[in-house]
C-alpha cells in the first residue's frame, strides 16, 4: 500500500476516533440542560450530574479532531487548504461552538449563582448542537464535492453547503449523537436520571432511526460501493440493536456498544464512499482533490507514519485507563455539593 | 481594507490573544507541580492549599488558551490556504506531532489531575501534574518549531515541477537553531510570567493578612510562595535575558531587516549606537530624530564586540532584497518593531525589580506589611504578560512582508509574501469572522477575569484545608466523586 492511501486510512481512523469518543460528549451537552430539568429533583444537581459523566474525558476527546485537522494539514495539504478555505463559514460557527463549549464546560462550576449557570448552559448547548449539526453537514458535503477550478480554488455558495442532501447529513449526526448521548448517560449515572436517561433514549431512537437511516442509504446509493453496503448494514443492524435495548432498559453497556459501533460503521461508509477523491470538484472530475494529487511528499509521510504508529497506542492505553479509572456512575443525589464561589465576596 | 488586511488583523489579533493565557499555562504548570511535590514530599497541609489555590487559576486560565487555541489550527487553512498549499509539506507535520506528543498528554492528564484526587494514589496524582507540564512544554517546542521555520526555513527545498516547498530533513526543523533558542526564550518567559504570578499574588495576599488577623496562613503559605515565585523569576530573567541574547546574535545573521527595524538603523554603520528614544513617524526613515543613544552596546548585541562591527541598514537592505527578489517594498513597519522591541525589554525591569524588593522585605522571617508593597505586587502581575505579546508582535511583525523569510545561506526559492499566502475570500467575509471572533474574545476575556480576581480575592479556601480520606475499595457501582464540575 502507498504511503498516501495509508494517510487516507489513518486520517479516517483520527476522525473515527473523534467521532466514537465527542460523538457521546456532543450528546450529553445537548441533553443536558433538557434532561436535567425534565424529572424529579434539583436542577442543577441532576445537570452537574449529567455534565460530570465526561469531565474527566471531554477535554482528550477533542484532541482527536485536532490531530485530525493537523494531520490533513500534513499529509494532504491541498485538501486541508481547498476545504478549510471554502468552508469558511460553517467551519468559522464550529469555532464559535467549540469555544463556548470549552469554557461553559469549565466555568460552569466555578461560580455558584443560577445567571451565572445559565449562561454556561447556553454556551455549553450551543457549543454541542452547533458542531453536532455541523459536522454532518461537512462531512456529506467532503461526498457531494464543491466546485472546485483547475487551479484547486473553490467558492462554495449558498447551495453548496446547504442542499437537502447536506441539510440530511447535518440533521443525521445530531439525531444520532443525541441518541448516542443519552445512552452513554444511562451507563454512567444511577437512580432516577438514569431512567429520564432512557426515557430521553426511547423518544431521540425514532429520529435517529429516521435520519440517520435516511442518510445512510442516500450516501450508499448516491457514492457508495458495492462493500460499503456492508458498512451501511452493519450501522443498521447494531442501530436497531442498540434501540432494542433502550426500549426494554436493560443493559446499557451493550446499547452504548452497539451506538459505538454505529458511529464506527457509518464513518467507515463515509470515508469508505469517498475514496480516492478526497474532495470531488463539481465542475470537472479532472478537478477532484484526490489521494494521489492532495497528497504530501513520501518523505513527509514516511515520518508521520512512524510517529503515528508508535505513538497512537500509547495515546490509546492512556485514554483508556483514564476511563477504567473513572468507570463507575454517578447520580445526582451522590454528586459533591458545588465548591464554586459566590458570586460576591460575603 | 482588502481581505488580506482583514485576515492579517485576524490572525494578529487572535494570536495575540491566545498568547495571553499560554505563557501563563507554560509556566504555572510545572510551578504547581513542584508545589505539589513539597506537600506530597513534606505532608504539609499549607502546601496541599496552595496547590488546590493556584491550581483553580490555572485551571481557569487553562480553559480559554484550549479553547482560543483550535482556532489557530483552522486559521491556516481557512485564511492562508495558499501558505498552506505552499508549506503544508513541512509545516503540517510539527502541528500532528504537538497533537500526537503535547495535546494528547495534558488533555488526558489535566482531566485525571482535577477529578483523581483521592482517587489516585498520591503519587501516581502528582506524577499527572507532571505529565501535564511536559505536555504544555512540548507543545511550545513544536509550534515554535513550526513558527521558526518561517523565520528561518532549513530542512526544505523548493520542487519547480510542483511548485511547493517540500520537507527533505526533518531532523533539520526540528533542530533550527532559531526553534531552539526562541523556544527556551518562551519557556523563560512563562516561567518569569507564572514565577510573578505567584509572587504578586502571594505578596498581595501577605500584605492583606495583616488586616485579617491570617497570621497563619501568612507564614505557611504567602510568604512561602512569595519567595519561591521570586526565586523563580529572577532565574527566569537571567535565562530569558541569555536566550534572548543568542536570539539577537542569531538575527543578526539570519534576519539583518528585522534588527535593522527594530534599531530604527536606516543606513548600513559601523558600530552604531544603540538607541533608546527616538522621534518620528518612523515608517519613514528621514523623519526620525535619535534622542537618547548608549555607544557599544549594539556591536555587543550583534556579534560580543564593542567595536568593529558593520550592521545593515533598512534602505540599504531594502536595496539588496529588491535586487534579489524583484521589485517591492521589504521593509517592515518601522513604528512597530522599533516600540515593540523596547517595549519587551522594558518591561522585564519590573518583575524582576518586584521579585528583588520581596526577597529583601521578606528577609530573616518578616512579613511586610506595606500597603505600597501590596498594590505594588498587583501591577506587576500583567507586565511580564504584555512583554510577552510585545515580544511575538517584534518577532511577527519584523518578518513582514515574507510568511516565510528567505534563509540567507538555504533554498532562495523556499520563500513567499504575505499576499502570496492569503486564502481567496471575500473582504466581507473575513471582516463578519474579526468581528464575531473580537466580540467572543472579548466577552470570554472579560469573563476570565472576572474569575480569576473573584478567586484571587478570595484566597485559598477552607474547603481544601487538608485532603479528603483516599477514596474506600469499590463495592457500590457508583462512585463518590472527590471533585465535580
Amino acid at each position: 500500500m502507498a504511503l498516501h492511501e495509508l494517510w487516507f486510512y489513518l486520517i479516517a481512523v483520527l476522525f473515527l476516533g473523534f467521532l466514537v469518543l465527542e460523538g457521546f460528549d456532543f450528546g450529553v451537552g445537548m441533553l443536558m440542560a433538557p434532561l436535567g430539568s425534565a424529572g424529579e429533583g434539583d436542577t442543577d444537581d441532576r445537570r452537574r450530574a449529567v455534565l460530570n459523566t465526561i469531565g474527566p474525558v471531554w477535554d482528550a476527546n477533542e484532541v482527536w479532531l485536532i490531530t485530525a485537522g493537523a494531520a490533513m494539514f500534513a499529509a494532504f495539504p491541498n485538501w486541508y487548504a481547498t476545504l478549510f478555505s471554502a468552508l469558511y463559514l460553517p467551519l468559522l460557527a464550529i469555532l464559535f461552538g467549540m469555544i463556548l463549549r470549552v469554557v461553559g464546560i469549565e466555568w460552569r462550576g466555578k461560580i455558584n449563582d443560577p445567571q451565572w449557570r445559565r449562561w454556561a448552559d447556553i454556551g455549553i448547548a450551543l457549543g454541542s448542537w452547533l458542531p453536532a449539526i455541523l459536522w454532518g453537514v461537512a462531512f456529506a458535503i467532503l461526498l457531494r464535492g464543491l466546485p472546485i477550478d483547475a487551479d484547486g480554488q473553490s467558492k462554495a455558495g449558498i447551495g453548496d453547503v446547504l442542499s437537502p442532501y447536506t441539510l440530511l447529513g447535518g440533521l443525521a449526526t445530531a439525531s444520532l449523537f443525541a441518541f448516542y448521548g443519552s445512552v452513554f448517560i444511562a451507563l454512567k449515572t444511577s437512580g432516577t436520571i438514569r431512567d429520564d436517561a432512557l426515557r430521553f433514549g426511547r423518544g431521540l431512537s425514532i429520529p435517529a432511526i429516521g435520519l440517520a437511516g435516511g442518510f445512510g442509504l442516500w450516501t450508499q446509493l448516491a457514492y457508495g460501493r458495492p462493500w460499503t453496503w456492508i458498512a451501511l448494514g452493519v450501522a443498521v443492524v447494531a442501530l436497531l440493536v442498540a434501540v432494542a435495548l433502550v426500549w426494554q432498559g436493560i443493559r446499557e453497556g451493550w446499547a452504548f456498544a452497539s451506538t459505538v459501533v454505529v458511529v464506527a460503521a457509518v464513518t467507515v461508509l463515509i470515508f469508505g464512499s469517498m475514496y480516492p477523491n478526497l474532495l470531488p470538484s463539481t465542475l470537472n472530475p479532472d478537478w477532484n482533490v484526490t489521494v494521489e494529487n492532495g497528497a504530501s511528499t513520501p518523505y513527509t509521510l514516511r515520518i508521520m507514519t512512524w510517529a503515528s504508529l508508535a505513538l497512537l497506542p500509547l495515546v490509546l492505553m492512556y485514554q483508556g485507563w483514564t476511563y477504567w479509572v473513572f468507570r463507575k456512575r454517578i447520580s445526582a443525589d451522590g454528586i459533591p455539593a458545588s465548591i464554586g464561589l459566590s458570586r460576591r465576596p460575603s | 481594507m482588502d481581505a488580506l488586511d482583514v485576515s492579517r488583523w485576524q490572525f494578529g489579533i487572535t494570536t495575540v490573544y491566545h498568547f495571553i493565557f499560554v505563557p501563563l499555562t507554560i509556566g504555572l504548570a510545572p510551578l504547581i507541580a513542584v508545589i505539589q511535590t513539597v506537600w506530597v514530599a513534606t505532608g504539609n497541609p499549607a502546601w496541599y492549599r496552595l496547590t488546590k489555590f493556584f491550581g483553580k487559576l490555572f485551571l481557569i486560565n487553562f480553559a480559554i488558551g484550549v479553547a482560543t487555541g483550535i482556532v489557530q489550527e483552522f486559521q491556516f487553512g481557512m485564511n492562508w490556504s495558499e501558505y498552506s498549499r505552499f508549506v503544508g509539506d513541512i509545516f503540517g507535520a510539527p502541528l500532528a506531532f504537538e497533537g500526537l506528543i503535547a495535546f494528547f498528554f495534558e488533555s488526558t492528564f489535566i482531566g485525571l489531575w482535577i477529578f483523581g484526587w483521592s482517587r489516585l494514589p498520591r503519587l501516581v496524582h502528582l506524577a499527572c501534574i507532571w505529565i501535564v507540564a511536559f505536555g504544555v512544554n512540548a507543545s511550545a517546542y513544536f509550534i515554535i518549531a513550526a513558527n521558526s521555520f518561517m523565520q528561518h526555513p532549513v530542512g526544505a527545498k523548493f520542487n519547480p515541477e510542483s511548485g511547493r516547498a517540500e520537507l527533505v530533513d526533518f531532523g533539520a526543523l526540528l533542530t533550527n537553531n532559531t526553534a531552539i533558542w526562541a523556544f527556551l526564550h518562551a519557556v523563560t518567559a512563562s516561567l518569569l510570567t507564572a514565577g510573578a504570578f505567584v509572587a504578586g499574588i502571594s505578596a498581595w495576599l501577605m500584605v492583606r493578612s495583616h488586616k485579617r488577623a491570617e497570621e497563619v496562613e501568612a507564614r505557611t503559605m504567602y510568604r512561602p510562595a512569595t519567595i519561591l515565585g521570586s526565586f523563580v523569576a529572577l532565574v527566569a530573567a537571567v535565562g530569558l535575558l541569555a536566550t534572548g541574547d543568542v536570539q539577537g546574535k542569531l538575527m543578526f545573521v539570519q534576519q539583518p531587516m528585522k534588527m535593522a527595524s527594530a534599531e530604527s538603523l536606516c543606513h548600513t554603520e559601523t558600530d552604531p549606537d544603540f538607541s533608546i528614544l527616538t522621534v518620528g513617524t518612523h515608517n519613514n526613515c528621514d523623519s526620525i530624530t535619535r534622542v537618547l543613544e548608549v555607544p557599544y552596546v549594539l556591536p555587543f548585541l550583534a556579534e560580543s564586540k564593542f567595536s568593529g562591527v558593520t550592521l545593515g541598514g533598512v534602505e540599504d537592505l531594502q536595496q539588496q532584497a529588491e535586487e534579489k527578489f524583484g521589485p517591492g517594498n521589504y521593509r517592515p513597519n518601522l513604528f512597530a518593531t522599533y516600540w515593540a522591541f523596547r517595549v519587551m525589554i522594558g518591561l522585564l525591569l519590573v518583575p524582576v525589580a518586584f521579585a528583588l524588593l520581596s526577597l529583601w522585605l521578606t528577609r530573616g522571617g518578616r512579613i511586610p506589611d506595606q500597603r505600597w508593597y501590596g498594590t505594588f505586587a498587583l501591577l506587576t502581575i500583567p507586565t511580564p504578560f504584555l512583554a510577552s505579546s510585545a515580544g511575538w508582535i517584534f518577532t511577527e511583525m519584523g518578518r513582514q512582508p515574507w510568511v516565510v523569510v528567505p534563509n540567507p545561506t538555504g533554498d532562495p526559492m523556499v520563500r513567499m509574501v504575505v499576499q502570496d499566502g492569503v486564502s481567496n475570500n471575500a473582504a466581507g467575509t473575513v471582516l463578519f469572522s474579526l468581528a464575531v471572533f473580537t466580540l467572543l474574545y472579548g466577552a470570554l476575556a472579560v469573563a476570565w477575569f472576572f474569575l480569576m480576581r473573584r478567586y484571587v480575592t478570595e484566597g485559598p479556601l477552607e474547603h481544601d484545608s487538608e485532603p479528603a480520606p483516599p477514596t474506600p475499595p469499590d463495592k457500590d457501582d457508583v462512585a463518590p466523586l472527590s471533585f465535580a464540575y
